[in-house]
């Protein structure tokens, strides 16, 4: 039983190396040929439709639905206190903060990134990634460079999109329903918004990108077996994804409140 | 010369040995045809030519260099002037046939639009195919799949072709247009040919020599005529194509 045990660790620890091995290995490699010629375009402009404005309309629906939520939740409290003229700073540093990020980065995650995995995982098994290698196309290159840059660089612009439309929702429940006027909802808003505020949470979805690119497409280059395999890929890489963008996120929260507080 | 030579090659897949000490020597022009069971890791020998899977012992020579100590620039130089067609065509999804076709010429070449298009359609044409390049490869039929990358595999002209399987789920007629294509080659441009395939029809029609593969080992090489009056029992039931024998013998053993 305790051998049993003990064995069953060890096989998850060394396949937890092996598994962020990869990943920095991959990560490493695509760095370095992002920077390196020939640059083709095309395909970038292609992964930038894909990650973002095909993601634009769950993205708004999501952020606007997160935006109204959080603005009854605050009320239902604020009333009690008598405070409502602060639940439109709550919203606007909640969402700008926290919750326009990670929720953005978990949408795509689950529709950007598993279909990454999917699509890198059938060419696998399919041997297209293969075939690339013996047309003498770098893989690393001409499948993750793409996908890389299009999430690092869209998905912050899909956050900031998510932000406003999040508060939007917000300022309709405020408006229409907790008799706020607009004109002080917007102002509130706008002064209770600091610099720091956008830019801490514009700065990790950066990372989020590259943790949503870096473990689909790793996961998808290491598909075994057929159909099967891709399902179970594309699992872990939903799964893996959420747990490090949660991860990273909490790392990354602490780090800004105890070095810029 | 040799222009393809495989020494003492050894690979396993966890605990099972695909290729046992294998050594093999392809001459310069001349078509190899590799016959053998399905499994028997005849795929696992193109890919070890290609540089897509690295042996655990042994050396492999392409064109007098060896490709395992090659840096990846100079292993992309040769990976430029070999082609290969895959089992089961492996074209990219994403591409058109016209893309998946000149995708070499498109990626490297600085040749123009229209003359990529004329290559292409050429390379289609000498598979049998023509005015197809718009299409994707899902709207093609298995046979027309494997023709297609036939065809991407000659655009460039390479000097070497390895081929998995190339008439295996064609018809008749198609598989003996591309022996015929396969032999055209050979005869007219000199290209060195791996070819691996359990169709022994094919086999006979477009070998120079014939190596059987068995055991992670080549157990009989030499020209079609020496293989099928050959005395070994092993190649015997395969070139017979028998249900019972020292083969099925073996794995009826190890059941």
């Amino acid at each position: 039983m305790i051998k049993k045990a003990i064995l069953f660790l060890g096989k998850k620890t060394a396949s937890f190396f092996y598994f962020t091995g990869g990943i920095n290995k991959l990560a490493l490699e695509a760095f370095y040929l992002t920077f390196k010629p020939p640059f083709k375009e095309k395909p970038f402009i292609e992964q930038c439709r894909k990650v973002g404005v095909d993601s634009l309309p769950i993205v708004s629906m999501v952020a606007f639905f997160i935006g109204v939520i959080l603005a009854l939740q605050t009320a239902y409290q604020m009333q009690r206190l008598g405070s409502e003229m602060y639940i439109a700073s709550i919203v606007a540093v909640s969402i700008v903060r926290e919750l326009g990020p990670i929720i953005t980065a978990l949408v795509v995650a689950g529709r950007v990134g598993a279909a990454i995995t999917a699509e890198l995982g059938s060419m696998n098994v399919t041997e297209q990634i293969d075939a690339l290698e013996t047309l003498a196309a770098n893989p690393v290159k001409y499948l993750v460079v793409p996908r890389f840059l299009a999430l690092s660089i869209m998905l912050p612009l899909l956050t900031l999109y998510a932000d406003a439309i999040g508060i939007f929702g917000g300022w309709l429940i405020c408006v229409n329903k907790l008799s706020i006027s607009s004109g002080m909802y917007t102002h509130i808003t706008f002064n209770t918004l600091l610099f720091k505020d956008l830019f801490t949470g514009l700065a990790k979805t950066v990372f989020f990108g590259m943790i949503i690119a870096f473990v689909s497409c790793y996961e998808g280059f290491n598909v075994q077996g057929g159909a099967e395999g891709v399902g179970r890929a594309t699992r872990h890489s939903v799964v893996n994804s959420f747990i490090l963008i949660i991860a990273f996120d909490c790392f990354f929260t602490a780090f800004f409140y105890f070095i810029f507080p | 010369m040799d222009m393809i030579e495989l020494r003492n090659i050894s690979k396993s897949f966890e605990s099972h040995k695909v290729l046992d000490d294998l050594t093999l020597h392809v001459k310069r022009g001349s078509t190899f045809v590799v016959i053998g069971r399905s499994g028997c890791g005849k795929s696992v020998l193109l890919k070890h030519i290609e540089g897509l899977l690295k042996p655990e012992a042994g050396e492999i020579f392409v064109d007098g260099k060896s490709i395992l100590s090659m840096p990846d620039a100079d292993m992309n130089s040769l990976r430029m002037k070999m082609g290969m067609v895959f089992q089961g065509g492996a074209l990219f999804d994403s591409l058109t046939v016209g893309e998946n076709v000149g995708f070499s010429l498109i990626e490297y070449s600085s040749l123009t639009k229209d003359q990529i298009h004329g290559r292409v359609e050429e390379s289609l044409k000498l598979v049998g195919l023509s005015g197809i390049q718009e299409l994707t490869p899902s709207e093609l039929s298995g046979g027309m799949r494997k023709r297609v990358a036939l065809a991407r595999a000659i655009c460039t002209n390479p000097d070497i072709i390895l081929y998995d399987e190339p008439t295996t789920g064609v018809d008749p007629i198609t598989a003996d247009a591309i022996n015929d294509l396969i032999r055209g080659l050979h005869d007219k441009l000199r290209v060195t040919s791996i070819v691996v395939t359990h169709d022994m029809k094919s086999a006979y029609k477009i070998a120079d020599r014939i190596g059987m593969l068995y055991q992670g080992k080549l157990i009989a090489e030499g020209s079609p005529e020496e293989i099928q009056n050959s005395g070994n029992p092993f190649v015997h039931q395969f070139i017979n194509g028998l249900a019972q024998g020292p083969i099925t013998d073996d794995i009826k053993r190890t059941l």
